[in-house]
C-alpha cells in the first residue's frame, strides 16, 4: 500500500513548482467547478452541437464501431458505457474503490511532485478514465474517450490509467475538445499506461481545443517484455499552448514503441511537443516521428532517446514545415547512449515546402494550391487508421485551408 | 505548334542558352542532340516553365500563343507535358492519388498501369526508392494519363536496361504516333514532341522528323535526325563546333 500521506506531502510541497518547459500559469486563477453539469445517461441525449464537437476529435457520438465510450466534461464523468465485455472501462475513482490492487498503478509512473500541474491533479483527486484489457483478450473495436472543456475559466484535471494485461490487444481513441463559447481554460492531464508482457496498445489522441486553451498533459508509459506501444498524437486546430513530453519506458526484452506526432501551429499557438524513450532492456526498439507545420505559431519538437541496454535500436525523425514568415520551428533531437552496443539515429529538417516538389505537380496540371495541399496532406499522413470519415473530412478541410493560406 | 524565338536562358546568374530558335510543327517529333552540359535539359525545363530557368530574352509560343510568362500548370492545361530526367522524391504523395487527379477522363488508367507494369507502385510515394527504369515508367505513366498534345521528353532511355527500354520506347511511340483516344484535345495528325537524346537509342522506336544539335548553349545545326546522328557518331560533337565556326 502506497503511503498517501507521503504523496500528499510531496504534492503540497510542489504546488508552486514551475514546469521545466512552457509558460507558467497561476492555477488559483482558474475555477474547478462546472457552470452546469453535463450528464448523459445515454449517448442519444447528447445535443447536436456537442455531437459535432465529438466527431471532430474522432469520437463517434452513436458509440457504433466502438467497444466503449467515456466522456468527461470539466472535472466529472458525463457518460460511461460499454458495448463489449472483453474490455473494462470506468472512471478512475470508481476503479479505485473497486480494486484493492489499484494503488499499484496509481501515481507509480508520473511523480506527483514533477511540477505544479501534477501536484494540483493529485490534490484535486482528479478523475479520468480507467481502461483495462484483461489478459489474452482482443477488442474488435476501439474504446473511445473524450475529455471536454465545458465551462469558462475552468481548470480541468484528469487522471487516466490504462492497463493492457499480458498478451492483450487494445485500441483507444481519445478526443480532446472544447465546447463552443468556452474561451479561457486549462487542461491538466495525468496518464499512466501499463503494457504488460506481449501486449499491444494502439493509442490515438486527437486535439481540437480552441484559441485560448492551455494544455499540460503528463504521460508515462511502461512497456514490458515483447510489448508494443503505438501512439498517434494529432493536433491540427488552434490552441493557445500545449506543452507535453510523454515518456515511454521500455522495460522488457524486445519491447517496442512508435510515437507519431502530427501537429499544426496556427498564429498565436505555441506547441512544445516532445517524446522520450528510455531503452532500459536489451533488444528494445523505438521510432519517434514528428511532422509539424507552422502557419504562424511556434513549434518546439523535442525528441529524446536514451539507450541504457544493449542491442537496442532507435530512430528519431523530426520534420518541420514553415509556411509563414511569422512561424517558428525548433527541432531538438537528443540521443544518449550509455552502453556500447546500441544504435540510435536521428534526422531533422525544418524549412519551407520544396519548390521543385510544388512545380513537379504543377507540371502535371495541378494549380499551386492543389499542389501545396497534396504535399501537406502527404507530409501529415503517417498512416493512422480507423478515424471516422467525418474527422477525415475535417482534417482534409484543415489541410486545404493551410495550403491556401501558405500561398 | 511550338516555337522558340531568340530564347536566352540564365541559371543561377549564368547564361546557359543563347538565342535559341527552334520550332516543332504540329504532328512532328523533333530531336535534340548534344553533349553533356550543352543545356538540353535546361531548354526543356524552360519550355515547361520551371523556375530557376530565367528567360532573359526571347519568346516561347505554343499553338500560336505567347506562353513565355505562364505558370507551369497553365502550360500543362494548354497541352504541354514533360518527362523529366531527375524528378524530385515526393514523400507522402502516392502515385495513385496524383493519377486520380491528373488523368484525363478519356484515359483507361488500369490499362496504362498494366501496360507499364506499374500496379505495385500505385500505393508508393512517387519516385521514393524507385530505380532509374522505374522512374522512367512512372513518369511515362503520369504523362500518358495526363494526355498532353505536346511531349517534352528528357533522355527517356537514360539509365534504363534493355528490357525496359523497349517497353518505354514502344510506349512513347504509341503516345506520339498511336491511336488518338482523346478527341478534341489533339490534332488529326497526331501529337508532337521534342525529345532529348544523348545516345540516339530512342530513335530505334520512334519516327523523328527533324534533329537539332545543341552545343555550348547554342543550336549548331539542324537537319535529318538520322544523318545528324551518324555525323555525331563518326565525328563527335567537337566537329559541330568547328563546323559552326567555319560557317560563320
Amino acid at each position: 500500500m502506497q503511503d498517501q500521506t507521503e504523496l500528499r506531502r510531496k504534492a503540497l510541497k510542489a504546488l508552486e513548482k514551475k514546469a521545466a518547459y512552457g509558460d507558467d500559469f497561476e492555477l488559483k486563477n482558474y475555477q474547478v467547478t462546472s457552470e452546469h453539469m453535463s450528464n448523459y445517461d445515454s449517448l442519444e441525449e447528447i445535443d447536436d452541437e456537442t455531437k459535432q464537437t465529438l466527431l471532430n476529435v474522432g469520437v463517434i457520438p452513436s458509440g457504433k464501431e466502438r467497444s466503449g465510450t467515456l466522456i468527461m466534461t470539466d472535472n466529472s464523468i458525463s457518460h460511461s458505457s460499454l458495448s463489449e465485455d472483453s474490455v473494462e472501462l470506468t472512471s478512475t475513482r470508481k476503479a479505485r474503490d473497486k480494486y484493492k490492487w489499484f494503488d499499484d498503478y496509481f501515481w507509480k509512473l508520473v511523480p506527483v511532485d514533477k511540477d505544479k500541474y501534477t501536484a494540483k491533479s493529485y490534490l484535486e483527486n482528479a478523475d479520468g478514465y480507467f481502461i483495462r484489457a484483461p489478459a489474452n483478450t482482443k477488442t474488435s473495436m476501439p474504446v473511445q474517450t473524450c475529455l471536454m472543456l465545458g465551462s469558462k475559466n475552468i481548470s480541468q484535471t484528469v487522471h487516466n490509467i490504462v492497463i493492457v494485461e499480458e498478451n492483450a490487444q487494445l485500441d483507444i481513441i481519445t478526443g480532446c475538445a472544447t465546447k463552443k463559447g468556452v474561451e479561457k481554460a486549462i487542461h491538466l492531464g495525468i496518464s499512466e499506461m501499463y503494457i504488460k508482457k506481449g501486449a499491444t496498445l494502439n493509442f490515438t489522441m486527437i486535439h481540437n481545443w480552441s484559441e485560448q486553451i492551455d494544455v499540460r498533459p503528463r504521460t508515462v508509459v511502461h512497456v514490458e517484455e515483447g510489448g508494443t506501444f503505438i501512439n498517434n498524437y494529432i493536433s491540427l486546430k488552434p490552441v493557445k499552448s500545449i506543452q507535453t513530453y510523454p515518456t515511454v519506458k521500455l522495460e522488457g526484452k524486445g519491447a517496442f514503441a512508435r510515437l507519431n506526432t502530427v501537429a499544426v501551429a496556427h498564429p498565436g499557438s505555441e506547441l512544445d511537443l516532445g517524446s522520450k524513450v528510455l531503452f532500459n532492456s536489451p533488444e528494445t526498439k523505438a521510432e519517434l516521428i514528428s511532422r509539424t507545420i507552422t502557419t504562424g505559431g511556434k513549434v518546439i519538437a523535442r525528441g529524446e532517446m536514451i539507450g541504457n541496454a544493449i542491442n537496442s535500436k532507435g530512430h528519431l525523425e523530426c520534420h518541420g514545415l514553415v509556411l509563414n514568415d511569422e512561424g517558428v520551428q525548433r527541432a531538438i533531437p537528443i540521443l544518449e547512449a550509455n552502453v556500447q552496443d546500441i544504435e540510435l539515429s536521428h534526422e531533422a529538417a525544418v524549412g519551407k515546402i520544396a519548390k521543385e516538389q510544388v512545380e513537379y505537380l504543377m507540371a502535371r496540371g495541378l494549380t499551386e494550391e492543389q499542389a501545396v495541399g497534396m504535399i501537406i496532406r502527404g507530409f501529415l499522413d503517417v498512416g493512422i487508421k480507423g478515424l471516422p470519415p467525418e474527422l477525415e473530412a475535417d482534417i482534409n478541410d484543415t489541410i486545404k485551408k493551410i495550403g491556401e493560406s501558405s500561398i | 505548334m511550338l516555337e522558340l524565338e531568340n530564347l536566352s536562358i540564365e541559371v543561377g546568374g549564368k547564361q546557359i542558352l543563347t538565342n535559341i530558335n527552334l520550332s516543332v510543327e504540329s504532328g512532328y517529333t523533333n530531336v535534340l542532340f548534344g553533349p553533356n552540359g550543352a543545356g538540353k535539359s535546361a531548354l526543356l525545363m524552360s519550355i515547361m516553365g520551371f523556375s530557376g530557368y530565367k528567360i532573359t530574352n526571347g519568346k516561347i509560343y505554343f499553338k500560336g500563343e505567347d506562353i513565355t510568362d505562364l505558370p507551369l500548370n497553365e502550360r500543362a492545361e494548354r497541352g504541354l507535358g514533360i518527362m523529366g530526367q531527375r524528378p524530385p522524391n515526393m514523400v507522402g504523395v502516392k502515385l495513385k492519388d496524383l493519377l486520380e487527379i491528373t488523368a484525363e477522363e478519356c484515359i483507361d488508367l488500369d490499362e496504362l498501369v498494366e501496360e507499364l507494369n506499374m500496379s505495385s507502385f500505385l500505393e508508393r510515394d512517387i519516385n521514393v526508392g524507385f530505380s532509374g527504369g522505374e522512374i522512367k515508367r512512372s513518369e511515362l505513366l503520369q504523362l500518358a494519363a495526363q494526355a498532353p498534345s505536346f511531349y517534352l521528353l528528357d533522355e527517356p532511355e537514360s539509365g534504363v536496361d534493355l528490357v525496359n527500354i523497349s517497353q518505354i520506347g514502344m510506349m512513347i511511340n504509341k503516345l506520339l504516333h498511336g491511336d488518338i483516344k482523346c478527341a478534341g484535345r489533339r490534332r488529326k495528325e497526331g501529337n508532337s514532341g521534342l525529345v532529348i537524346t544523348h545516345t540516339g537509342q530512342i530513335l530505334d522506336y520512334i519516327e523523328a522528323d527533324k534533329g537539332y544539335i545543341l552545343c555550348n548553349g547554342q543550336i549548331m545545326c539542324s537537319g535529318n535526325p538520322r544523318d545528324l546522328l551518324n555525323e555525331i557518331k563518326t565525328k563527335g560533337y567537337q566537329e559541330c563546333v568547328t563546323c559552326k565556326i567555319r560557317q560563320s
